[in-house]
């Protein structure tokens, strides 16, 4: 039977580390650009988009993520359409951030004072560019520190993408576990490397917020 | 010929019907003076007038146009009347010169050097030269008002609406934005505003509505008005027996 040593178990999950980082920028950026239009589709001025945008934002929160990823991987089979599993994930993991970035930021466009709208209003602004010159600028204030914490929850968020066969941290864990028969010390590492990548994440939120200490800027 | 004429104008919101049947003419250079308990629709007259609420039915019209609420209409209406809040409503992430400029360059898209020497004329006009460069949170509630005017002034409106403009302030900061208001008016600006400061109205004003349960209940010259009131609602609202 061949030994293997800390270095080796802790190598073999660095090296599936860089796939759950990467995963978790493409869900990041890719949800950020699908919440975008998610939020415009949300907080326009269409009734039909309202509605559509709302039914997708109750949908992807008020499903498991575990769910999202079954459907992702074996629903799109069921049409004869082999997904690869890294395919699976990403999309789903891109829909499901969308869905919470999407209302995370619709709070934030909500929190600016109506007088800001009534008073662009009042200097001839359309509604375009008292989004853009007016309220977006302050809402990208408020923005930001939930928004890298929410980048937290992505990171974790790759962790469900194991059971669709996709190799990451989380399911070169168990692989090496297999082989190694030793759980606790191989899961012992993968939940560090987990907490290791999201403490700075956490943190800067946390600093950000108190950076921009938006609260006490406003009037 | 007047400059703007609100024609019975009616306006409910749910059950509660806050205008009921408004008709007032002003004419260009008059500064009314709009005074009432809170309730009696005196705010929401104004935001009607610059289509900030949509009105149910009657007429407005600024200077031969007519008011309607689509967005073309709207933004020409808007073009000639400014509006001063209570709250001021400057925007809070640009500085007191850039809050001047930017209607000028996005709505009229004045070149930037232009409206950056607009901006500097009208704060220098109310008194806020050498603060260009301040953020809001960095000026008083006064200078705030005051750059919320020149905002208003730059661009070049024929009338300003004044929703209690100086409602917010303290006590000792009224008089700064009021002086700005009196040169305005002795410049021929048209002026409406809604007020409590019942001795400002009296000097600058030239006529005095005062509003009653969504009603004109009194209108006349301001000695009229404050000298001899009619009706018992103004004698009790002016507290005189």
């Amino acid at each position: 039977m061949t030994e293997f040593t800390t270095w080796d178990i802790l190598r073999n999950l660095l090296l599936a580390a860089r796939w759950t980082v990467i995963l978790s920028l493409v869900s990041f950026i890719g949800g950020g650009i699908v919440g975008l239009i998610v939020l415009f589709a949300r907080i326009g001025k269409s009734r039909t988009l309202n509605v559509l945008s709302r039914i997708y934002i109750e949908l992807l929160q008020g499903t498991p993520l575990l769910m999202q990823l079954f459907l992702a991987f074996f629903g799109l089979g069921l049409f004869g359409i082999d997904v690869p599993s890294w395919l699976a994930a990403g999309m789903a993991l891109i829909l499901w951030t969308a869905a919470f970035l999407a209302e995370i930021w619709r709070g934030c466009v909500e929190a600016i004072a109506r007088g800001q709208w009534e008073a662009s209003s009042s200097l001839g602004m359309g509604y375009l560019q008292q989004m853009r010159y007016v309220i977006l600028p302050q809402a990208l204030k408020i923005a930001v520190p939930p928004t890298v914490g929410f980048s937290v929850q992505v990171v974790k968020g790759t962790a469900l993408t194991s059971i669709i066969g996709f190799v990451e941290l989380t399911k070169a864990g168990t692989i090496v576990t297999n082989a190694t028969f030793e759980p606790f010390t191989v899961y012992g590492f993968v939940a560090l490397i987990y907490f290791v990548l999201c403490f700075p994440l956490s943190k800067s939120s946390q600093y950000l917020e108190r950076k921009l200490n938006v609260a006490h800027r406003n009037h | 010929m007047s400059l703007i004429e609100i024609t019975e104008v009616k306006k409910r919101f749910g059950d509660n019907e806050v205008l009921k049947g408004i008709n007032i003419d002003v004419a260009p250079g008059e500064v009314i003076a709009i005074i009432g308990k809170s309730g009696s629709g005196k705010s929401t007259l104004l935001r009607c007038i610059n289509g900030l609420e949509t009105i149910d039915s009657g007429s407005i019209q600024v200077a031969g146009a007519q008011l309607l609420p689509d967005e073309l209409h709207l933004k020409a209406l808007r073009l000639k009347v400014g509006m001063i809040f209570q709250q001021f409503n400057l925007f809070p992430h640009l500085t007191a010169g850039r809050n001047v400029m930017l209607s000028q360059t996005v709505v009229k898209k004045t070149p930037k050097a232009e409206a950056e020497a607009m901006a500097r004329r009208m704060l220098d006009r109310v008194g806020l030269g050498h603060k260009f460069d301040a953020y809001p949170d960095q000026l008083s509630g006064g200078q705030q008002q005051r750059v919320a005017i020149a905002r208003a002034l730059a661009m070049q409106p024929i009338a300003l609406l004044c929703d209690e403009i100086t409602s917010a302030l303290d006590p000792e900061l009224v008089n700064e934005v009021l002086m700005v208001v009196k040169e305005l008016a002795a410049e021929g600006m048209t002026l409406l505003m809604v007020t409590h400061e019942m001795r400002f109205a009296r000097d600058v004003c030239s006529r005095v509505v005062f509003m009653h349960q969504g009603r004109v209940h009194e209108i006349g010259a301001p000695e009229d008005v404050f000298g001899n009131p009619k009706t018992p609602e103004l004698k009790q609202f002016l507290g005189v027996h």
